[in-house]
């Protein structure tokens, strides 16, 4: 991966975390209050960034042989299993128990908000005990 | 709209849109996915040697998926040096660490999390992510309300 990739994953990252920011989803607060229906704002961000992308991910393929770099566009693996949907009950789980998910537990960190450590220690801890105990059997 | 929206609602939108965009500009200059919780397992690539971690998946996209995580941080930074307010959270430790270990576990077992099935996914219209936004939302909101309720 050379440094001209990670400098554009670096504009991305960048301008997704300011995103995080402004929309104030790095408060587990506003995340609690949408779970419990207080606010639905986080519709608007969902609705916002799944339709920006959804454009760009039909678009951009048919207009373009590959992406400026790198040899082709990539693709979500999503599996209709077991596995994936179970895991995504037990994320939802998670996710209402704190308010946080992945991307706000990191970008939280920029606004200051230091408590997200513990998110972070968590997510990583349940990340590891995934992929050392309950790794899918190797094809 | 005040009902639905005690807090305004432009700030959302836009935040969303910036997300969408971000998404986008990582898919045109790159074709990388800009899934976030798959950062919790290839990190654990530098410091396990478990197969799992090892798998060329994870190996290979660990270094960009650092930068990417990096980078969250000083673009929330310059949101908050331009426009905002800090902020910390009062969510009790308890609930931060147990639910980021239950998410993170849940996450990585389903592949995917509010980005890479939230968005990702479903802006690739794959059943799997749409049913998995689905099922997480409704057992967070399930949860939020039962915590709630003890707290």
């Amino acid at each position: 991966m050379n440094a001209r990739t990670l400098n554009f994953v670096g504009i991305s990252g960048a301008l997704f975390g300011f995103g995080l920011a402004l929309s104030t989803m790095v408060q587990p607060e506003v995340v609690l209050a949408f779970l419990m229906w207080r606010d639905m704002g986080l519709l608007l961000v969902l609705g916002g960034a799944v339709a920006v992308t959804f454009v760009s991910y039909q678009l951009l393929p048919r207009v373009m042989a590959r992406p400026w770099t790198g040899d082709s566009f990539g693709k979500h693996p999503s599996e209709m299993s077991a596995r994936t949907l179970a895991g995504a009950a037990i994320f939802g789980i998670g996710w209402g128990l704190s308010g946080v998910c992945p991307g706000p537990a990191i970008a939280g960190l920029g606004v200051g908000n230091w408590p997200l450590l513990l998110s972070l220690a968590g997510l990583a801890a349940g990340g590891f005990v995934q992929g050392f105990f309950f790794a899918p059997k190797s094809p | 709209m005040e009902a639905l929206f005690p807090n305004g609602w432009a700030h959302y939108l836009a935040g969303g849109v910036i997300m969408g965009l971000a998404m986008s500009f990582l898919f045109l200059s790159t074709g990388l996915i800009g899934g976030m919780s798959t950062v919790f397992t290839s990190v654990w690539s530098y410091f396990s040697r478990a197969p799992f971690f090892q798998e060329g998946r994870f190996v290979s996209s660990r270094l960009w998926r650092l930068v990417y995580a990096a980078a969250l941080i000083a673009g929330a930074f310059v949101w908050l040096a331009g426009w905002g307010q800090p902020f910390v959270t009062e969510v009790p430790i308890w609930r931060l660490l147990l639910g980021g270990f239950i998410a993170g576990f849940g996450a990585r077992l389903s592949n995917g999390c509010t980005a890479g099935h939230g968005i990702c996914g479903m802006a690739s219209l794959q059943p799997a992510s749409i049913l998995s936004v689905l099922l997480f939302l409704a057992t967070a909101m399930i949860t939020a309300r039962i915590v709630a309720g003890f707290a």
